[in-house]
């Protein structure tokens, strides 16, 4: 049995979330770099230096790139033989939650109450998906999620005989309705599988991966390369001004289905797809 | 695609010469809404009240800023998505709001009242929030300090980078640029 404080937890988390809204990630920043040099429209060009320009200056001065510093969104892996001592495993990484976003001067965005409102003044609850695994470790992914990009995500419950080409349609017609919306270059997450929830976060899981990584199975691969060519070939550009940059990536992720279920999902990230991850 | 300087107040003048896809720097004062404060603003033109800031002429930056750092006028601010301002919109373009900042495209209500009242629609770069908030001199709470980020703010911008998304005559970048680089 490994011992881990409580109060590591919350300083973890606190440190990540302000490095996570400072600090571009490295494949994101080289997935931007890369566009900005092929990009062929003029307005898409500009689009992209004044992003890579900003990662810079958000860099350099501790400031959060975007305004929408998100909802921290914090996926973890907790090794079965670790006992969290001195509190509660959820209090610890929503104090992290709490303290990052107060010293790191960055925005409060969650309303207490969808439908009353009242925002609760320090960015939690946090949202956690925890998943218990054999083992001594614990790691988190620290993931601010912007709502702009998270508003132009979908869900359907298709019919097993739509199969592949009507998960390409799915992809296609809402990447082309989400226009400039989600903040393109964008990241395409997609679920396929699982139940209605699960099918959700198989594609939010999906946004982890790194720039540049294929899915392990061939079949996947293949498609999640055919997707981001047809997706780029939208037209839609940086900020929807049109151009050869409609998204960065697209990351497919499956799970065993119900034999009479299709459930495909698609969450986008925006270019500021900001994730940090940490091994305890 | 035509370059252009601006200041505020924008006139009929300056709004009827830009089209689509052209670059602007603005320059002078600009307020912020979003959602919360449009809806508190259409309620008090709902009810015949004045409203806590002047619109004629004037524009609107859909943002809510990140919190303030010491020795800093603002956080960082970029723009919100535009389409969930559009059930109010244009309300406000009837008092003589002159134009818009945000990012996305607007729908046909909005484009018409754009029309009917020679006003401009500018996205700004999203995500590009700490670049932007350079060009942001000075910010003030003028209206709804209980909103947070949301409460409406009295900027001064200097060089103030957008580019014209939907002029007022119907001209629109996404649906043009989108269809030059489709294949």
């Amino acid at each position: 049995m490994r011992e881990i404080e409580a109060s590591r937890i919350t300083e973890e988390v606190a440190r990540l979330c302000m490095e996570a809204n400072f600090e571009l990630e490295d494949d994101v920043q080289r997935a931007l770099e890369k566009a900005h040099e092929a990009e062929e429209s003029p307005a898409g060009k500009e689009v992209l230096r004044q992003i890579i320009e900003n990662s810079g200056i958000a860099r350099g001065g501790k400031i959060p790139m975007c305004q929408d510093t998100g909802l921290a969104v914090i996926f973890a892996e907790v090794g079965q033989d670790v006992h969290i001592a001195g509190g509660g495993f959820e209090d610890a990484i929503n104090e992290g939650v709490r303290k990052g976003y107060t010293d790191g001067y960055l925005r409060k965005s969650v309303l207490a109450d969808p439908v009353k409102g009242g925002n609760t003044g320090d960015n939690t609850p946090a949202i956690i998906h925890t998943t218990i695994v054999p083992g001594e470790a614990l790691k988190l992914w620290v993931v601010p999620k912007g709502g702009g990009s998270e508003n132009m995500s979908r869900i359907a419950m298709m019919k097993p005989a739509d199969g592949i080409e009507g998960i390409k349609k799915f992809v296609l017609e809402n990447v082309k309705a989400a226009s400039g919306n989600p903040c393109p270059p964008i990241i395409v997450g997609i679920g396929i599988g699982g139940t209605f929830e699960r099918c959700a976060l198989l594609a939010k899981k999906a946004l982890l991966r790194e720039i540049g990584s294929t899915h392990p199975d061939e079949l996947y691969a293949s498609l999640e390369k055919e997707l981001l060519e047809k997706v780029n070939d939208l037209g839609v550009g940086p900020m929807g001004f049109g151009g050869r940059t409609t998204a960065l990536a697209v990351h497919i992720e499956v799970a065993p289905r119900h034999i009479a279920s299709f459930p495909v999902s698609m969450n986008l990230n925006c270019h500021a797809a900001r994730h940090k991850y940490i091994e305890l | 695609m035509a370059d252009y300087s601006l200041t505020t107040p924008l006139s009929d003048d300056d709004v009827k010469k830009l089209k689509a896809g052209d670059t602007v720097k603005l320059t002078g004062t600009i307020y912020t809404a979003r959602d919360a404060a449009h809806a508190r603003l259409v309620d008090l033109l709902d009810e015949g009240k004045e409203l806590p800031i002047p619109l004629e002429g004037e524009i609107i930056y859909y943002v809510g800023p990140s919190p303030t750092p010491p020795g800093k006028p603002i956080g960082s601010a970029g723009p919100t998505t535009s389409y969930r301002m559009d059930p109010y919109a244009p309300a406000l373009l009837d008092q003589g709001l002159k134009g818009m900042i945000g990012k996305g495209a607007r729908n046909d209500a909005v484009v018409d009242a754009m029309k009917r009242n020679t006003a401009v629609y500018f996205a700004a770069t999203g995500g590009a929030a700490a670049l932007i908030s350079r060009s942001i001199t000075s910010a003030e709470i003028v209206a709804y300090e209980d909103l947070g980020a949301e409460a409406i703010r009295k900027l001064t911008v200097e060089g103030f980078p957008v580019i014209v998304a939907q002029d007022c005559t119907g001209g629109n970048v996404y649906e043009e640029g989108q269809k030059k680089y489709a294949k």
